[in-house]
């Protein structure tokens, strides 16, 4: 059980790994930004214009306020959740990627953390494109939401790790979509992202906090975004760090087990 | 596929061979030396480090070209190399230094911004050679470095290969071509099933086991009962007949006049002789 949890052998050459996703990432830099710059615009006119004209107020704030938050954190898990999963993939079976790098003076468990680390930069990265479209209409409140940026980094960090959990278990690309539609899926529709959490009974409310990653992300933005700041919201993160420290550890060592044979 | 029982020394500035039939264990050999794989058991040395501790050293001198391309096809050539040499540390200056110096002598340097993808099996091959080649390694490891390429890239990559050598650095390879060993290896290994065969220079290899050369002749009942009768050493090759032999005139001469035959070939013995003798004919899937 231990060896799940291991300690990894990480030096600062994770940040190779992660310079090497950004140059990527720099080479086809237009079309990365589409879909963070498109998709909350799109879901904004939808639902929070097009819905929300049927809906007077939701925890006293207009339908538009209360997705916008959610918009931002959906993005973050989507960051790091897809970069995690198919980009992971993708760059270790096709690409063969890591065999590469794991010749070099850098160890398997610093490739996978340099992953991870750029699972986290790609929420952040959401993150500061969607912030500034919600602020034209109005959504954030400054300059509190400024916090959004760094807190992205942690929330896309979340969900890098448990995206590569995934990663090291699937037997091939196709059954990543099992997670996808059974867990973020899900997750996208029910974390108080787009309806309040306190529409569900009281017991579903603290299941739904205990196991819902995104729940707690949705929390900490929404509260971030209205300028409203609570001393609950360390618990929120507390959970956040706890639950990103075991994914962290177990997603490299399950990593670990699936490379070096 | 695991590796049983192999101890082997390679010496300084040598250019040594691990051969063996699909499964022998070659590849297995090789992640251990490149201290991708820990070994199961027993110990293994690379520059009097241990594999198993020293990993960070051992692969900062070391260079790798492994069996299948895994070049980046998002950057071009020079960013290949150049993404690469960040891995080992190596400060930007010195880097660009060394790519240049690397693109002229794997003959790149006009390909320098096209895309990996773009490029021909040989291309790549060489590309990766100069990968590999980024830290200055004094070890060069190469698995099955000539796979699938035309006998011009083929001949190129000797070339390098030699000139690599001339220049001091050590070379461990495995292939499938035994003319391409023969060629190259001062020294080699035949392994099979985990373990090593044989071991030594190809000619010595070859004289030992086989003999300076080789009789064919058809494979009949009349030819084996006649073989039988003069204590030469032949081995049944589906319809052929191999004879090894030290004195290629002699058992012609004896294949001739004793057993009336008329169609044979004399030819030099071969490492593939020897392979084939050591590994046997059947497939291996």
């Amino acid at each position: 059980m231990m060896s799940y949890f291991a300690l990894p052998d990480i030096t600062p050459r994770v940040l190779k790994v992660w310079m090497r996703n950004r140059d990527v990432f720099m080479t086809t830099l237009k079309v990365n930004f589409l879909p963070p710059l498109v998709e909350p615009i799109l879901y904004l006119f939808a639902l929070g214009f097009g819905l929300g004209n049927y809906i007077n107020e939701i925890e006293g704030v207009p339908y538009t306020k209360f997705i916008a938050p959610a918009l931002i954190s959906v993005s973050m898990m989507f960051a790091g959740f897809y970069e995690c999963t198919f980009g992971s993939y993708v760059r270790m079976y096709y690409q063969k990627t890591f065999d590469a790098i794991i010749v070099t003076p850098l160890n398997i468990d610093e490739v996978i953390a340099g992953e991870l680390l750029w699972g986290a930069t790609r929420g952040v990265i959401n993150a500061s494109i969607i912030l500034p479209i919600l602020s034209i209409f109005g959504l954030a409140v400054y300059p509190h939401s400024l916090l959004v940026i760094p807190f992205a980094f942690l929330a896309g960090l979340m969900f890098s790790c448990i995206a590569m959990c995934f990663t090291a278990i699937t037997p091939n690309i196709n059954s990543l979509t099992y997670p996808s539609i059974l867990l973020i899926t899900p997750m996208f529709l029910f974390s108080g992202t787009f309806f309040p959490l306190s529409l569900l009974p009281e017991t579903v409310q603290y299941i739904a906090l205990a196991i819902l990653p995104l729940a707690h992300i949705v929390i900490v933005v929404r509260s971030l975004m209205s300028g409203i700041i609570e001393a609950s919201l360390l618990l929120n993160i507390a959970w956040m760090l706890g639950a990103t420290l075991l994914v962290f550890l177990l997603s490299i060592n399950l990593m670990k087990k699936r490379l070096i044979v | 596929m695991a590796v049983d029982d192999v101890s082997f020394e390679v010496n300084k500035g040598e250019l040594f061979g691990f051969l063996g039939p699909n499964g022998a264990g070659k590849t297995t050999a090789m992640r251990i030396i490149q201290c991708v794989s820990p070994p199961g058991g027993g110990s293994l040395k690379v520059f009097n480090m241990d594999v198993t501790r020293d990993q960070r050293k051992i692969k900062n001198l070391m260079g790798v070209v492994p069996q299948e391309n895994n070049l980046d096809i998002d950057f071009s050539v020079y960013k290949n190399l150049y993404v690469y040499s960040r891995y080992f540390d190596i400060p930007k200056k010195k880097a660009e230094q060394k790519i240049e110096e690397l693109l002229d002598f794997v003959q790149l340097n006009e390909k320098k911004d096209t895309m990996t993808d773009l490029l021909s099996g040989g291309m790549k091959r060489r590309l990766i050679l100069a990968r590999a080649l980024v830290n200055k390694p004094q070890l060069l490891i190469l698995d099955e470095p000539t796979v699938g390429l035309d006998p011009q890239s083929r001949h190129v990559m000797w070339d390098k290969l030699r000139s690599l050598k001339k220049q001091g650095v050590t070379i461990v390879m495995t292939t499938h071509y035994l003319e391409e060993a023969a060629q190259l290896c001062d020294r080699l290994v035949i392994m099979d099933y985990g373990n090593i065969l044989v071991e030594g220079s190809p000619s010595s290899i070859i004289k030992e086991h086989i003999g300076t050369d080789i009789v064919e002749a058809e494979n009949t009942p009349e030819v084996i009962a006649c073989l039988e009768g003069s204590n030469a050493r032949y081995e049944q090759a589906g319809n052929m007949v191999q004879i090894y032999t030290n004195d290629p005139h002699g058992i012609t001469e004896h294949l001739f006049s004793e057993c009336s035959l008329d169609k044979i070939t004399a030819r030099a013995a071969t490492l593939e002789d020897v392979f084939l003798k050591l590994t046997g004919r059947k497939l291996r899937e």
